[in-house]
């Protein structure tokens, strides 16, 4: 691209905007709306999936030896059990200390008398990878020799797989509702102006002006205000994000949440909003200049 | 040069608008087509420019051969054509120099070249003093003057005048046509699109008569035989 024609597609594509200042305005605010709450729900959507995977972390299957196993045979299960698939980690308890950590939360030992920790099994506390598919690895977990009996809480895995699930659609349905809305818009914007140079473009074609030479000034024209759009709303993003995430933290009872930091985001925000921003504004102009070069 | 062998153009809605015609006009000639409304004229300006295509038969512009020509290489076809529109359809945000100067920096001229060009033909169409004026503060004959230094800046083999004294009394009328046949001397081809008798009887020039989709005569003045 000459030097002078890149100029001459910066400038028209400059004064196109303030040539069309309301609408310029309109396009800008809309992508900022459409990015504030598309990355609004995207952040929420990754404070739940964080929030997920350390209740998954907490989610384990208990698996109770065998009476008649002896702690060494018992302790020589353990790589039976890490290979069953999805297991993540796996940790023997003997049933000594099993009694201890029972002893621990209850509030008066002393009424258990001659109980002891003969009474409880050698278990082994294993975790998982993927909690969606806990019952299968639990059945997996119950077919190795020596394990009696197993206990997972599978209402609580089914409940956190189906947040997960709900959260993640519904993401995704609004980023592309918003992206689709976005473009629309800015698509409106572009045809806004391109109906106004309706004359303009067919003199250029008329005297011989290429269809690239005609669409480049529109793209910078969208490219412009889709990366200012993108600025904007990163800006008050990381705000708004601050702002709600030191309220969440200091409000009562919610102490146990933890909201990820915005600086560990900040970049792939930048960027997806960067990327979102200018497709919006470039695909927008695209899509509206593309009836005016046919002829 | 332009060659019309055997074309025909028929609309989507059904019209006939050309059936069958033929015609060349040599580099350098000055060509009058005439004929009463609907009768084809603005059909063949839209073939010429490349706006539309022809049903049938077969159209030279300048060296391109229009029924097979591939869309990227229309621009450079329209660069050997300059068009005069009777509405003259001047940029009302630009001045007389931008006007001119829009329709070389479209085709990828330099800013040296606008600069040593421009001023010519605005001096050329005598409106060397009016650089600085939109086209809302010019006369209509001066907007058409502005019309024809713009389709005249990029030395365009052709130019196409559709009716380009339809909005001018008949003195203005007359400098307009006096224009053309003055950038004719100077070597480009000229073909100057109207339905007013007076103007193409007050010169001695090749005159097309189309009626009907069909070319009804062709030969030098005196052949506009139609009465409508």
């Amino acid at each position: 691209m000459k030097g002078n024609r890149f100029v001459y597609y910066v400038r028209e594509g400059i004064n196109s905007i303030f040539n069309h200042g309301f609408m310029s305005f309109a396009s800008v605010c809309i992508i900022v709306a459409c990015l504030i709450i598309m990355g609004s729900f995207t952040l929420l959507a990754l404070n739940v999936d964080k929030m997920i995977d350390s209740m998954e972390n907490e989610n384990e299957i208990m698996a109770f030896v065998d009476d008649s196993y002896t702690t060494e045979e018992a302790q020589a299960m353990k790589p039976y059990i890490e290979s069953i698939d999805n297991v993540s980690s796996v940790f023997f308890v003997t049933r000594e200390q099993a009694w201890k950590d029972f002893l621990d939360t209850y509030s008066d030992p002393g009424r258990l008398g001659e109980f002891g920790p003969e009474t409880l099994r050698d278990r082994y506390v294993i975790y998982v990878d993927d909690i969606s598919v806990i019952a299968d690895t639990r059945d997996a977990v119950s077919r190795v020799a020596g394990v009696a009996d197993t206990s997972v809480h599978l209402d609580i895995a089914k409940t956190l797989v189906k947040i997960r699930n709900i959260v993640t659609i519904a993401s995704i349905a609004l980023v592309a509702i918003l992206f689709t809305i976005s473009l629309f818009i800015m698509s409106n914007t572009v045809k806004l102006t391109t109906f106004e140079r309706r004359d303009e473009i067919a003199i250029m074609k008329m005297v011989g002006a290429t269809s690239t030479f005609i669409r480049w000034p529109f793209v910078v024209q969208g490219l412009i205000l889709g990366l200012l759009g993108s600025l904007i709303s990163f800006v008050m993003e990381w705000g708004l994000y601050i702002l709600f995430s030191d309220k969440l933290m200091a409000g009562a009872g919610l102490s146990l949440l933890t909201v990820i930091p915005f600086s560990s985001v900040s970049i792939p925000i930048f960027i997806a909003f960067t990327a979102v921003g200018l497709g919006v504004g470039v695909i927008g102009s695209l899509l509206a200049i593309k009836n005016y070069l046919k002829v | 040069m332009v060659r019309f062998t055997d074309v025909f153009k028929s609309y989507e809605n059904g019209t006939k608008a050309l059936r069958g015609v033929s015609f060349e006009i040599a580099d350098g000639e000055f060509a009058f087509l005439v004929g009463p409304s609907g009768s084809g004229k603005t059909t063949i300006i839209k073939l010429l420019t490349g706006e539309i295509a022809p049903t049938d038969g077969k159209i030279i512009v300048n060296d391109y051969d229009l029924t097979t020509i591939k869309f990227s290489k229309m621009p450079y076809m329209r660069r050997t054509l300059g068009v005069v529109f009777q509405d003259y359809r001047l940029i009302e945000d630009k001045t007389v120099f931008e006007n001119v100067a829009f329709a070389m920096r479209v085709v990828g001229a330099s800013g040296k070249e606008i600069r040593r060009r421009v001023p010519y033909v605005l001096e050329l169409v005598g409106l060397d003093t009016r650089t600085r004026r939109r086209p809302q503060e010019l006369s209509g004959g001066e907007q058409q003057r502005v019309a024809i230094a713009r389709a005249l800046v990029n030395n365009p083999r052709l130019i196409i005048a559709d009716e380009p004294t339809g909005n001018l009394d008949p003195a203005r009328s007359l400098e307009i046509m006096m224009l053309l046949q003055k950038i004719n001397e100077l070597g480009t081809t000229v073909l100057v699109v109207t339905h007013e008798k007076e103007l193409v009887e007050s010169f001695s020039k090749r005159v097309i008569a189309i009626d009907g989709g069909k070319i009804i005569s062709d030969g030098m003045g005196g052949y506009y035989n139609y009465e409508r």
